[in-house]
């Protein structure tokens, strides 16, 4: 038989079938939109993130005490068991290294904030005018840390915009004062809404020079200390760098860990690749019910062709002719639903982009590939069986059409 | 030639064994006219069935053109059901979803043959059965008779040479019957072998070999009594 006549054949056939046809059309169609949609909620996740990270600038180290190999994004907790801390003369020492731009030691803690009778707990961070640069902060009134010496004990704070309204909800939070554990800061900004710090919440924040908030939280040791390397070429070199210069003050024993903003972003990319493969993976789900339903009513059509395959069988064709002709019609509808499933999966992402414009939402061309080839593999896989049954039938029984 | 050299044909049902065929030695020779009659349950469609390679005999042999077909596969027995047997039915059964002309094509779009071919075949055969301006028409648009007619266009579409039909007039009127005849009796005018099943005396008649059939036997071969060809 000819290809021509086969597709001929088969699509005539799902014509004269049409509700049937377009159940199994539906149910194709939703398993491959699902598909196309999940993966395309979870790389919208994974490109967001990274735009994130992007936008905090590639060429950032961040230095935390303790030695350790993870590269995970908390490895702060391994600190505890540092023997020697991390200390601002430490920090000092990386600013004169050669190709090293900025550098932001950071204590972070939490105290109690308090403005006359209004009070909070509020988690204070202890930096220097070079945070606002490296985390790439915005200011909404007044300004941000004055730059100075690193060890310059100075009672001014800046607050985070919710911080603000919510102790000074009536009046001007800048040039106010708010007692911060049981020193007094003077408010000389408020920060902006704008700006990047992964693991804050900018909002909700008070940033006070680094020495201040050793003495409020009694410590010599900083949390950890972002610096910036002039170029992104020059990350690796500074790493060393880094590295050998804290070696040095610590008695020749590299106790520190160093981070790249990469090996942060690489982590976070094998997450996300990860959630959406588990997205793809429930999807597909979808696929194989689909899938499932399509053999069902295929069965179903065998059965109420019994008839027409005697005959057929009558006329002299082949057990191979007739189940390529069933197959034939699964495979056609599991191919035009795959083709409708991505144009609806396709549609929905639009939607969704307009919904949330900061979502870069996309189906990765891997996800559409697959959804595609599974679609058309369970038309094969599980068209074959009743088109198989179909072939075996008894032409002397299916001409009676007895079953 | 059809050659049938005792042949059986068994079915198990529940505990019994039914003969439906028991010992049937039949010859049909090229161009024969020959009516198989019989009660219902007398086997006479099983004989048909064996006769069109549908059905296998549990034992015996069957030559058709001199070729053993008993040890055909599968497949073979379907080529050769295409290029040497039409079937007609009681009930037509056409293609509902196929217009007539694509019912008289299948056989050819079966057989792999090239378009235009078929187009110029399928239109001889319907011109022959005077079918021309039915031709793309489905078969809920034509009366019985037009039906049973596209079906035997369609068994005669691939040049068969033996066509065996099944009550071709059971579910016909008298005139549509009788018009049904004639096209199958110019046919076998032709050379084509004709092997009626019929439980209608007055279509046996016309046949110029009458066979009977009893509980899978044949009970009686001759030729039509007064026959005229």
């Amino acid at each position: 038989m000819r290809v021509g006549d086969l597709l001929h054949l088969a699509s005539e056939s799902l014509f004269r079938a049409r509700l049937r046809s377009a159940m199994m059309l539906v149910a194709m169609a939703i398993g491959v939109a699902a598909v196309v949609v999940l993966t395309s909620l979870g790389e919208g996740a994974r490109r967001y993130v990274t735009g994130e990270f992007q936008a905090l600038g590639t060429d950032l180290l961040i230095v935390l005490p303790g030695r350790s190999e993870t590269t995970g994004v908390q490895p702060g907790l391994f600190a505890g068991e540092t023997p020697r801390d991390l200390t601002l003369d430490d920090a000092r020492a990386l600013l004169r290294i050669p190709g090293i731009a900025r550098i932001a030691p950071l204590v972070v803690g939490s105290a109690p904030v308090s403005a006359a009778a209004l009070s909070r707990e509020v988690p204070v961070v202890g930096s220097t005018a070079d945070f606002y640069y490296v985390r790439n902060l915005s200011i909404g009134q007044g300004r941000f840390l004055p730059p100075g010496e690193l060890d310059r004990d100075m009672a001014v704070c800046v607050l985070g915009s919710k911080v603000a309204s919510e102790l000074f909800p009536q009046r001007a939070a800048v040039g106010s004062s708010v007692r911060i554990g049981d020193r007094r800061f003077r408010v000389i900004g408020v920060l902006g809404d704008s700006g990047r710090a992964v693991g804050f919440d900018l909002q909700e924040l008070v940033i006070i020079p680094v020495s201040s908030a050793q003495q409020i939280f009694n410590t010599e040791s900083l949390f950890r200390i972002l610096v910036q390397a002039g170029d992104h070429d020059a990350i690796a070199r500074t790493r060393t760098a880094v590295l050998e210069t804290i070696k040095a003050r610590h008695q020749n024993e590299e106790d520190v860990t160093v981070i790249t903003q990469d090996a942060v972003l690489a982590t976070f990319n094998r997450i996300f690749t990860a959630l959406t493969l588990t997205l793809a993976g429930i999807a597909s789900i979808s696929l194989a019910v689909a899938g499932i339903l399509i053999m069902n009513v295929m069965l179903v059509a065998v059965s109420q062709r019994t008839a027409e395959v005697g005959l057929l069988k009558a006329l002299g064709a082949r057990g191979r002719q007739i189940t390529a002709l069933f197959l034939t019609e699964a495979i056609l509808l599991s191919v035009a639903g795959g083709v409708a499933g991505l144009v609806v999966g396709h549609a929905a992402n639009v939607v969704i982009g307009r919904a949330y414009p900061a979502l870069p939402v996309g189906a990765p061309a891997w996800a559409v590939v697959l959804a595609l080839v599974v679609a058309v593999l369970s038309g094969v896989v599980f068209g074959l069986l009743p088109a198989r049954r179909a072939a075996r039938l008894d032409p002397v029984v299916a001409l009676a059409g007895r079953r | 030639m059809i050659e049938l050299r005792g042949v059986h044909r068994h079915f198990q049902v529940g505990e019994q064994l039914v003969r439906a065929l028991d010992d049937v030695a039949l010859t049909i020779a090229d161009g024969e006219y020959v009516s198989i009659m019989g009660p219902s349950g007398s086997g006479k469609s099983t004989l048909l069935n064996v006769i069109g390679l549908l059905d296998r005999p549990t034992t015996g042999r069957y030559l058709l053109d001199g070729r053993e077909t008993t040890e055909l596969d599968d497949d073979a027995l379907a080529d050769v059901r295409a290029r040497r047997i039409g079937f007609i039915f009681q009930s037509f059964h056409l293609v509902p979803r196929l217009t007539a002309f694509e019912n008289v094509e299948l056989p050819m779009v079966l057989a792999g043959q090239a378009p235009a071919a078929r187009r110029a075949r399928a239109d001889e055969v319907l011109a022959a059965l005077s079918l021309t301006d039915r031709a793309h028409h489905r078969p809920d648009q034509l009366s019985g008779g037009q039906r049973q007619r596209v079906a035997i266009a369609r068994a005669m579409v691939m040049r068969p040479t033996v066509l065996l039909a099944d009550e071709p007039t059971g579910n016909l009127d008298h005139v549509s019957g009788a018009e049904v005849l004639a096209a199958l009796e110019s046919l076998n005018a032709g050379g084509i072998s004709l092997i009626v099943v019929t439980h209608d005396d007055e279509v046996a008649a016309r046949s110029l070999r009458q066979i009977r059939m009893r509980d899978g036997r044949i009970v009686h071969d001759a030729p039509t009594p007064g026959a005229a060809r």
